[in-house]
């Protein structure tokens, strides 16, 4: 057994001790964090993706499954008039609408409502990129794309949500959720979790939009169980120690392909629906056209396609998203 | 076996984008109508018909009422005024380019292509003991391996008949599932463009003088449909389908089998006989109160059917 791995079962130890002892540090590089004392869980940014919907909706009026000790967590309906129409959005897509210009813009009623929801919610939970930002934001959503349970991380270098995904991976273990990430400076967009100190994504699928899965439900529902008792967990002064993370990292976006009037002349290929995250090779169909030509993917290499035929993205141009497969080190953290 | 015969089938309407958010009939509609020479296949003239566009550009299921509900003799004719929902209208103008319903000038086939979220694999769906849909049912069912072919019959009489497929000679709707609200996925799409071709090619058959045999076909029937477990105040629904419920339509229902579970944990079981669920977890039907249907399953014999020789 190595020196580092003693280190580690002994800061393990320490923590079953007398409540408040906090264990001297093991690790030099310990990146420390304030606690995060208040959470946002956010439902409804696209009303018709039920699970979230379903879930804040619960516990808005009943809290007691997601209180925590020494943490603040606050149920939200972002969208609340797409939910009441069940639709993605009224105006505009609200999880576009958190730009600094958007934010910024003098308020007025003639704002589309989505950028007057982006700016009533960055006051409430904000201001974005201020000290009085919420702590961490869970944002909820389903897609129709076969992803399972997926974590959407924003930044590369936030180990804190890094040691967050990796404790929920670990906790849900023999049972898989993978973590995305979107850091790519032009398909990167201002997302309503994007106000939070540590935004979260949690996507889950498949799931029709308008339609309540019970398997969804409840894995969104354990999921988010296991992301607040590890807020509860550091915030009690647990140390985690050093790990690696495999991401996701999107790296290109892939359209349909279009005829000049803009209608898609092909649909994904039978052979590439539903298999988000595996292995897509230089030669693979890709798309099929209406009449049963098969197109096939033409890039250098292997890639992972995800979000594979979302039923929100057609018109943003996008039948998948592709991604890299990446190791990311998170520092061991602790708090403040 | 008895043997009906009837006058030649030549003029069928394929329509698709009923629901506009329903893409398999949209791309089908939309491919056949780029074709050249697509309007007549052999002895068969061919309309293709997008049903509600506006629907279909916003890629919803309806502007401002379900358009396959306002095919019923009354509201065909009900005056139109400024008011009058879009649906409405647009059924009146379905009518008068594909019927009247119910006179002579119908086309003699229509054929309304639907998706639905529940996996009911390739349905059929109409009214009553229509032999000539029977027929066309009972030679894809022999022919699609891919995928589950069914057929449910609706026992409403023809004036009270609300949906497209109502205003042909013959009709009959074709649900293929599962498949999300604006999405086309390929597998699908293929099953739907299949039951197409067999569709021409049956009536291709029957014109040309062909016999098809009659015999014993499997139906399913509609008894009821069950809601949602909801909140007495302020009517939220409290349960979802059941895992062992969803996904598994026309898989036999019997006492005490769990239908939902309840967000608190507990299982709604079914009581009462037993029933074949279908249409579960059906998208559009939440604002209808549905969460599934349920019916029996019976055989019909039907005779055997040929074009009437002059």
């Amino acid at each position: 057994m190595s020196c580092a791995t003693q280190r580690v079962l002994r800061t393990v130890t320490d923590l079953s001790g007398p409540a408040g002892t906090l264990p001297m540090s093991s690790y030099n590089n310990s990146a420390r964090f304030n606690e995060a004392r208040r959470v946002a869980i956010f439902g409804g940014t696209h009303g018709n993706e039920m699970s979230g919907v379903t879930l804040v909706n619960l516990w808005v009026k009943n809290s007691a499954e997601i209180q925590r000790k020494r943490v603040e967590t606050k149920p939200f309906i972002t969208n609340p008039k797409a939910v009441e129409k069940c639709t993605r959005y009224v105006d505009t897509d609200l999880n576009r609408a958190f730009s600094p210009e958007n934010l910024s813009a003098p308020e007025g009623d003639d704002l589309p409502y989505e950028v007057q929801r982006a700016q009533e919610i960055n006051r409430i939970f904000g201001p974005k990129g201020s000290p009085e930002a919420y702590d961490v934001i869970f944002d909820l959503h389903n897609t129709t794309s076969n992803m399972g349970c997926t974590l959407i991380l924003e930044s590369s270098k936030d180990h804190f949500n890094l040691q967050m995904m990796n404790y929920i991976k670990k906790a849900i273990a023999p049972a898989s959720c993978l973590v995305l990430l979107n850091e790519h400076p032009l398909l990167k967009y201002s997302t309503s979790r994007s106000i939070a100190k540590h935004p979260v994504g949690l996507e889950v699928g498949p799931q029709p939009q308008g339609v309540l899965r019970s398997n969804i439900f409840e894995a969104m529902r354990v999921i988010l169980k296991h992301a607040l008792d590890f807020i509860e967990l550091f915030n009690e002064g647990m140390e985690f120690p050093p790990c690696t993370v495999e991401v996701f990292w999107v790296s290109e976006r892939i359209d349909y392909p279009r005829d000049a009037n803009g209608n898609i002349i092909a649909m994904v290929h039978p052979n590439l629906q539903d298999c988000d995250w595996e292995p897509l090779n230089p030669g693979d169909p890709m798309f099929q056209t209406f009449d049963g030509k098969t197109i096939h993917y033409q890039g250098p290499g292997t890639v992972y396609p995800t979000f594979i035929n979302e039923a929100a993205y057609y018109e943003k141009q996008q039948a998948f998203v592709i991604t890299r497969r990446e190791t990311l080190v998170a520092s061991a953290i602790r708090k403040a | 076996m008895e043997h009906i015969s009837f006058p030649p089938l030549s003029r069928v309407a394929i329509c698709g984008g009923t629901h506009g958010n329903e893409m398999s009939g949209v791309y089908m509609v939309r491919e056949m109508q780029q074709k050249p020479k697509a309007d007549q296949v052999g002895s068969v003239s061919i309309t293709t018909v997008l049903s509600n566009p506006r629907a279909v550009d916003a890629c919803r299921r309806y502007i401002d009422k379900d358009l396959n509900r306002c095919f019923t003799d009354d509201l065909l004719s009900a005056p139109v005024t400024d008011s009058t929902p879009y649906e409405l209208r647009r059924a009146q103008e379905l009518n008068a380019q594909l019927g009247p319903k119910g006179s002579q000038e119908a086309v003699d086939v229509v054929c309304d292509l639907h998706n639905t979220t529940a996996n009911m694999g390739l349905c059929f769906i109409f009214y009553s003991l229509d032999w000539i849909t029977m027929h066309i049912y009972k030679y894809i069912k022999s022919r699609i391996t891919s995928a589950p072919v069914r057929a449910i019959q609706l026992d409403i009489p023809m004036s009270e008949a609300y949906s497209l497929e109502s205003v042909g000679k013959h009709g009959c709707a074709i649900e293929v599932g599962p498949q999300p609200g604006g999405v086309v996925r390929a597998d699908i799409f293929n099953l739907v463009k299949e039951a197409v071709d067999l569709t021409i090619e049956w009536l291709q058959g029957f014109n040309s003088g062909s016999t098809f045999e009659g015999g014993e076909v499997e139906v399913y029937n509609m008894v009821k449909s069950v809601d949602y477990p909801r909140d007495p105040t302020t009517n939220e629904i409290t349960a979802a389908i059941h895992p062992e419920l969803q996904d598994n339509d026309f898989k036999l229902l019997h006492p005490g089998d769990p239908m939902f579970l309840k967000f608190s944990g507990e299982a709604v079981k079914h009581e009462g006989e037993e029933l074949y669920p279908f249409f579960v977890n059906e998208c559009a039907y939440y604002e209808k109160k549905i969460a599934c249907h349920l019916g029996k399953k019976f055989n019909i014999t039907i005779p055997s059917v040929s074009v009437k020789k002059d």
